[in-house]
């Protein structure tokens, strides 16, 4: 073998402390090694061309280069290789900048470690095998999880591309948080106009499987080939004979026993209904747990109705698989519940805010539903005790939000905005209404969203005071919001007909266990981690698996819609070649010395170790060993470590090459 | 487990009779306590406004008390003196300079941790279950506010006990003596405090809405743990009668007299007739000792 040294100087990066060609003097004593040079940057065009005239010169069959670490250049090395015809494997580094010249003051020390550190290396190529890539088919499917303005434009991009999507929503309809909005900052467009033609369009979409009322059960399989479950949860309607009329929602004798979670509570809703009237599908759900028919086996209203003989009280939850190339998450948030009793157990609530005790005070999304036309008060601002028009509000910002002492750092973002916007439309409906806002800082960036603000305080006579409430009381029918403005030094009481607050975003419920489902991080609140917070926002780190919307963090529907957009068009990228190629660093089993303990299959975190029959001439299975998945494995080798009898490999990091390496030292 | 005691200067003087009723509650519930000896003053107030090195030096002197007495536990029943104990506990721990000036001023090195509690922890930890099993007498037309004052379980993040805005511990020691109690707006809201000496126009408005507000919420007498907010809000009711000439005397007992009367004891062994307001609702109450 005709092994090629080339030794970086990094500029004086390592020179300055690593006495290169003395280096490159030493390697070329040794065995095997054909040419050894030194350069002052190896990475550079000239410095590229030196290591591919070198191997067409001398007829190298590996090369070892002395230079940064292997996480910055390894790949432009073993490119210029390969353009000289070298397998790509056959290219070793030796990290004498991170490992040697930065750590190092000594040139006489660091000159012979670097030396050490080539001859391992010179070590372990002697031993490299050439490696090819694994190419891994793909599935050009999409499965979009979460069917809210996120989940539909993601789904809608694809589709678009002409690529299958199956959009999964655990609701009976599509829309998410956004249809329930009354109007939008800083337009002020209506949030209903604007959604509905895309839900529409994604009902139509050819391409579009939509499964309402369905959740993910299980995610199997690695990119391009990931094969899922989903629960379909039984409506009691046959969907394929309902026609959507409404009748059973009409006669259905049960009113007032459910809430309207559409509303927020502040409506109740039949046995049988469609969260709103624009729902897509059209479809009634049969709530189980307040029909009389499953109570008592009488009442049978809705059958009597329905001429179309749709409602079916027997309908069970199906269970359906897809396989798919790419997964885009996009299951939202909710509001934190700062009801004390009814607080998510992660965190403490708000007691002294009196949510859940008073019926007048309500979070942002309730007020949401006040103000909009469709809402239960058909966009009249009226109190949820008494149906009397407040004459003042008191909206708070921050709860929640930007308080460690309950539980949450983070600013939730949208609140800002979207108080503001609530302050404007109560202005724009009650002339003589007054409305403070009590605020930590304002933090309007965005386009026309500081302009946004302004307006509010300076056309609409919003009052803003800065600093933090300490109570909500009631005292004669009216809320006493006790707090404090800052600016003036001074403690201030609101006697409020009504307050708003502007609870935290936190993520929707489920989200945890999602995230084990399908194998993504998360972080401690619940948001799905993205694999690199700057250059890599939509990706999750599992390949395949992208983000979009306010699972992720708290976003408005602006940054909500360019990130699915993002995420399904790194989908389409993924689905741009007909099959994938990976690293071949990964590991094999020597099926006939396995015994078959599967430690492995415990400690591998990617889930890539599976159960293998081997079988007889006959046919006859007569033992199981371990198989790792090439697409799954990701080349960690943990269970080359653990294997008890030695009988898995990593390809490219073998027993004998590191070895060969250790004994070099 | 044993507690050392820790009056603090008021237990002794304004508050003779919260030390009183604490003695005798704590004795008849079987909880072992000993006084710590030559305790000193906690370093509240004046010390704590004016010399940061001094009240923590003399918070610690008493620590280091207990802990040369073999003392592992504090009770210290004034929410001042708890407050001031845990602050200078959690800054020494906290902060190294700071640990060392105070060893050093007190010839010292603190070993062990000791722990500080305040009466509410006191009861929730000694077990609700013994008040209720020793009830004497029929408390159930007391309607309380149970009232906690600025400091009882302040700052949150040191305490780490009950919820500092909305605390509902006190109601649960209330409940177990078979007092009713109310829900109510003002239960930490400020009396006034020490402004009770140079300002006491400020504490008589403070404590007045205090009051009225757990009269307007079907309230007949409050419950305290706090030797300041109980001058305030009894001994200051003559300057608020002075003020507000419709206003009717209102009785606020310590939680320990309020415990000690399910115990069956009577109003002069808890003290309170050292209080200057009337305990209205004594006589009856003292007449219907038949339960146990």
């Amino acid at each position: 073998m005709k092994i090629g040294v080339f030794i970086c100087h990094c500029g004086e990066n390592i020179s300055s402390t690593v006495d290169c060609p003395r280096v490159a003097d030493v390697c070329r004593t040794y065995t095997g090694v054909e040419y050894s040079v030194d350069y002052k940057y190896m990475c550079s065009d000239p410095g590229q061309n030196l290591i591919k005239d070198a191997i067409h010169k001398y007829n190298l069959d590996a090369i070892v280069v002395g230079s940064c670490s292997p996480h910055m250049h390894e790949r432009t090395f073993r490119n210029a290789a390969v353009s000289a015809g070298i397998n790509p494997f056959m290219v070793e580094i030796a990290n004498l900048r991170e490992h040697c010249s930065w750590v190092h003051d000594n040139i006489e020390a660091a000159t012979r470690k670097a030396i050490e550190l080539m001859r391992m290396a010179i070590e372990k190529v002697k031993r490299d095998k050439p490696l090819t890539k694994i190419k891994v088919p793909i599935t050009k499917r999409v499965l979009v999880i979460g069917g809210g303005i996120a989940g539909i434009q993601a789904a809608l991009d694809t589709a678009n591309a002409g690529y299958e999507v199956v959009l999964v929503e655990k609701e009976p309809s599509i829309g998410g948080h956004m249809s329930q909005l009354s109007e939008t900052f800083p337009t002020l467009d209506c949030s209903q106009c604007i959604l509905t033609p895309r839900m529409v369009e994604v009902h139509q979409h050819p391409k579009i499987k939509l499964m309402t009322y369905s959740e993910v059960e299980r995610v199997e399989g690695f990119i391009g080939n990931f094969k899922v479950t989903i629960k379909k949860k039984a409506r009691h309607i046959n969907e394929d004979k309902c026609s959507g009329c409404g009748m059973c929602i009409t006669k259905c004798p049960i009113k007032k026993k459910a809430y309207n979670s559409f509303e927020e509570d502040l409506a109740f809703r039949p046995a049988v209904y469609v969260p709103f009237p624009q729902a897509i599908p059209n479809i009634p759900v049969i709530d189980e747990t307040v029909c009389t028919y499953y109570k008592t086996g009488k009442c049978g209203m809705c059958v009597k109705v329905c001429d179309r003989e749709a409602i079916d009280f027997g309908q069970k939850d199906t269970i359906h698989v897809a396989d798919v190339g790419a997964i885009i998450v996009a299951t939202g948030f909710k509001l934190y519940n700062i009801d004390k009793k009814s607080a998510d157990s992660k965190y403490k609530g708000y007691g002294e805010y009196g949510y859940g005790k008073y019926r007048d005070v309500i979070d942002g999304l309730q007020f949401e539903r006040i103000a909009s036309a469709s809402g239960p008060t058909s966009g009249e601002i009226k109190r949820p005790s008494d149906g009397r028009v407040p004459k003042k509000i008191a909206f708070i910002q921050c709860v929640g939000s930007r308080d460690d002492s309950k539980g949450i750092s983070y600013c939730s973002k949208i609140c800002c905005m979207y108080t503001a916007k609530q302050a404007m439309l109560y202005r724009h409906k009650v002339h003589d209404g007054e409305a403070y806002i009590f605020y930590m800082d304002i933090r309007a960036g965005g386009k026309m969203y500081e302009e946004f603000v302004r307006r509010a305080i300076e056309e609409d006579k919003v009052k803003y005071i800065r600093g933090r409430v300490s109570r909500i009381y009631e005292e004669d029918g009216k809320y006493i919001v006790k707090g404090e403005d800052t600016l003036a030094g001074m403690p201030v009481e609101i006697d409020a007909d009504m307050v708003v607050l502007a609870t935290a975003m936190i993520p929707q419920d489920g989200a945890e266990s999602l995230a084990r489902t399908i194998g993504i991080p998360y972080d401690k609140y619940g948001f799905f981690n993205e694999a690199h917070p700057k250059l890599r926002p939509v990706e999750s780190t599992t390949a395949g698996v992208f983000l979009a919307g306010a699972c992720q963090s708290p976003k408005d529907i602006p940054e909500s819609v360019s990130m699915a957009s993002a995420a399904a068009s790194k989908a389409i990228i993924l689905f741009a070649n007909d099959t994938l190629e990976r690293e071949p660093v990964v590991a094999k089993v020597n099926e006939d010395i396995c015994a078959g303990c599967f430690y492995c299959m415990k400690v591998c975190p990617f889930g890539a170790v599976e159960v293998k029959d081997v079988k007889d001439i006959n046919g006859i299975v007569y033992k199981e060993v371990a198989y790792i998945n090439q697409g799954v494995c990701q080349g960690c080798g943990t269970c080359t470590a653990t294997c008890l009898s030695k009988s898995i490999e990593l390809a490219g990091f073998n027993n004998e090459e590191i070895f060969a390496e250790i004994a070099a030292l | 487990m044993k507690y050392g005691y820790f009056p603090g200067c008021s237990l002794t003087s304004s508050a003779k009779e919260y030390d009183i009723s604490l003695r005798k509650v704590i004795d008849k519930l079987g909880i072992s306590f000993d006084e710590i000896n030559d305790w000193s003053c906690c370093g509240a107030t004046s010390a704590h406004v004016t010399n940061h090195k001094l009240s923590t030096a003399l918070a610690m002197r008493n620590i280091m008390l207990a802990e040369q007495q073999g003392l592992d536990n504090i009770i210290a029943p004034c929410a001042a003196c708890y407050n001031r104990l845990i602050i200078s506990q959690n800054e020494i721990g906290k902060h190294t300079g700071i640990r060392k000036e105070t060893e050093d001023l007190l010839s010292v090195k603190f070993k062990k941790d000791v722990k500080v509690f305040n009466i509410l922890e006191l009861f929730l930890k000694s077990g609700l279950n013994k008040i209720i099993e020793n009830r004497k007498r029929e408390l159930s037309e007391l309607k309380a506010a149970c009232y906690y004052g600025c400091l009882l379980v302040r700052p949150a993040a040191i305490t780490k006990f009950d919820d500092a805005e909305e605390p509902e511990s006190m109601e649960k020691i209330v409940e177990a003596t078979g007092a009713d109690t109310v829900d109510w707006n003002y239960k930490t809201e400020c009396c006034g405090a020490a402004h009770s000496i140079a300002r006491r126009d400020i504490v008589v408005d403070l404590s007045k809405k205090i009051i009225d507000d757990a009269i307007t919420h079907g309230a007949n007498v409050m419950v305290v743990a706090c030797p300041m907010c109980h001058t305030n809000l009894d001994m200051r009711q003559r300057a608020m009668k002075r003020k507000y000439p419709d206003h009717k005397e209102f009785p606020v007992l310590y939680l320990t007299e309020l415990i000690g009367l399910s115990l069956g004891m009577d109003e002069k062994e808890l003290g309170i007739d050292l209080h200057y307001t009337n305990f209205k609702y004594a006589d009856t109450l003292l007449n219907n000792s038949a339960k146990g």
